[in-house]
């Protein structure tokens, strides 16, 4: 790991190595860690808000243009509509994954995190989880709305909601193994697109999935549930993976 | 007899080995080949149902075998390449992707002229062929990711990563897949009922993948060797080989 001439600070300060006695307890220095992880990032997020509202501008738009390119009528839209609003969300979530790690890799932030004596998988987590709330969670409020628009009932409308918060974060942590892996790489969006849309198939599946067989009057208590057991593998695995992945980055 | 394997996971020692092993499995898939298509086109009867179209498979089969199978072998070489930091690993792995993508795409490519005259229509979202497709793309992701990094070692291990997450993906993308066509609709061709084949009909298949086995370890040694090559430049291990190549000792490599 190369040492940077000086550790650049941004806005927020990087005191993560506070609570020296602390770190003898491995559970509070996770925990520590995934909390610091998490508010640094949402107060970055919240200090530049037009972005998020950006962000959030081109789910509403992308949602949009579908009935443009098809047919405004309300059986076509009704069925087009899970998939529309989750492929959206799948779009959404990659276009804000360079947020996660690119502005901290570009002024040396990142190297200092992963110099830290707090576990960096934690750190990652507490990233990716500031990154869901200020992306992900967006999209599944907003989602319902959208919904309307799409002749869904009342009943599809709250499956959308239910399955976009257990399917954004799996979208989160598993761009954040993609996001990593592409920093400093040459290609940008599109190779980052490449890495990521693959292993978001599943998600999509069952949730979009789970929107269909409410809207089509079946339980979708299997779908609810895979994406529940998809989102606890992936909070507990998947943030080694992005932790080795930002490694590497800095490597 | 023993032989210390550990000495050939040094570039130097490999080199040579995989120059005859290139040779010898280059030749085993030719002969293969060879007595495959022998079996596939002359020996093997003709179809009841399909006619001569069938015949495809002898192709179709062994490149959707091998497109599966080269990504298992890609996570294992990518496994060791993380685990032990080794610098051979991480090459075989850069030389089976390729190799791995034609396969995922002849698979493709060869099933939709299959399923022209058969299903008539070339593409279907049946789920393996979907599967396969999803396959393509993370092959196709690894190649990517790896053109894109500057730094070799780095390279080495960012595909490593990805080529792991990719292979437990592959299981769950293909389960959820084929859940995904059952909700929406019956497949209206199963392949999981299998019709019963003539006996050559299924050696000509086993024939045709054992040499697509053996292409696939000649391609591989071939282009690892180039790897070698590539990142070795100038050591001097290369040069006096290659000197002593000019000199008329030692063999041409494949």
């Amino acid at each position: 790991m190369n040492d940077t001439d000086t550790p650049a600070l941004r806005s927020a300060p990087i005191d993560a190595r506070v609570d020296e006695d602390e770190t003898d307890d491995a559970m509070s220095s996770v925990l520590g860690a995934f909390a610091w992880g998490l508010a640094r990032d949402v107060r970055i997020a919240m200090r530049s808000k037009a972005d998020l509202g950006v962000q959030l501008l081109f789910y509403v738009l992308v949602v949009s243009l579908f009935p443009l390119s098809t047919s405004p009528s309300r059986d076509v839209l009704a069925m087009l509509g899970p998939g529309v609003l989750w492929t959206a969300a799948l779009l959404a979530s990659l276009l804000s994954l360079p947020r996660l790690f690119a502005g901290d890799f570009v002024d040396g932030t990142l190297e200092q995190i992963a110099l830290s004596p707090r576990p960096l998988p934690a750190l990652v987590l507490g990233k990716t989880a500031a990154h869901w709330l200020t992306t992900g969670l967006p999209v599944a409020v907003m989602a319902p709305l959208l919904g309307a628009q799409y002749a869904l009932d009342g009943r599809s409308l709250s499956m959308l909601a239910i399955a976009l918060l257990l399917g954004t974060p799996i979208l989160s942590l598993l761009g954040a193994i993609g996001a990593a892996l592409t920093l400093g790489a040459r290609g940008g969006g599109g190779l980052l697109a490449l890495l990521v849309l693959p292993l978001y198939a599943p998600v999509l599946i069952f949730g979009a999935g789970a929107v269909d067989a409410v809207g089509a009057g079946m339980s979708a208590s299997a779908n609810v549930a895979l994406l529940g057991a998809g989102l606890i593998i992936a909070v507990v695995a998947l943030p080694f993976a992005a932790a080795s992945a930002v490694r590497i980055a800095l490597d | 007899m023993l032989i210390n394997w550990y000495r050939f996971s040094s570039p130097v020692s490999f080199y040579p080995l995989a120059s005859i092993g290139a040779q010898v499995f280059g030749i085993f898939a030719a002969l293969l080949a060879g007595a495959g298509l022998f079996v596939a086109l002359y020996v093997a009867p003709t179809d009841a149902t399909q006619g001569d179209a069938y015949r495809i498979i002898y192709v179709h089969v062994p490149a959707a075998w091998m497109a599966m199978f080269i990504y298992l072998v890609m996570a294992g070489w990518s496994a060791a390449a993380l685990g032990f930091n080794a610098r051979l690993s991480a090459m075989m792995a850069q030389a089976l992707a390729p190799t791995g993508a034609i396969m995922a795409a002849l698979a493709l490519w060869t099933g939709a002229f299959w399923g022209r005259p058969t299903w008539g229509t070339y593409w279907a979202w049946d789920a393996r062929m979907t599967s396969t497709l999803i396959l393509l793309f993370l092959y196709l992701g690894v190649l990517a990711l790896r053109n894109a990094i500057e730094d070799p070692r780095r390279a080495d291990r960012a595909c490593a990563l990805l080529t792991l997450v990719g292979a437990v993906n592959v299981p769950i993308i293909y389960f959820s897949v084929q859940w995904w066509n059952t909700l929406h609709q019956g497949s209206s061709i199963s392949f999981t009922v299998a019709p019963k084949m003539a006996a050559t009909m299924v050696a000509g298949i086993l024939i045709m993948t054992a040499a697509a086995w053996c292409y696939t370890i000649a391609v591989a040694l071939a282009r690892v060797q180039a790897i070698i090559v590539e990142r070795e430049r100038g050591a001097t291990w290369l040069e006096s080989l290659i000197d002593l190549r000019q000199r008329g000792i030692g063999r041409s490599p494949a």
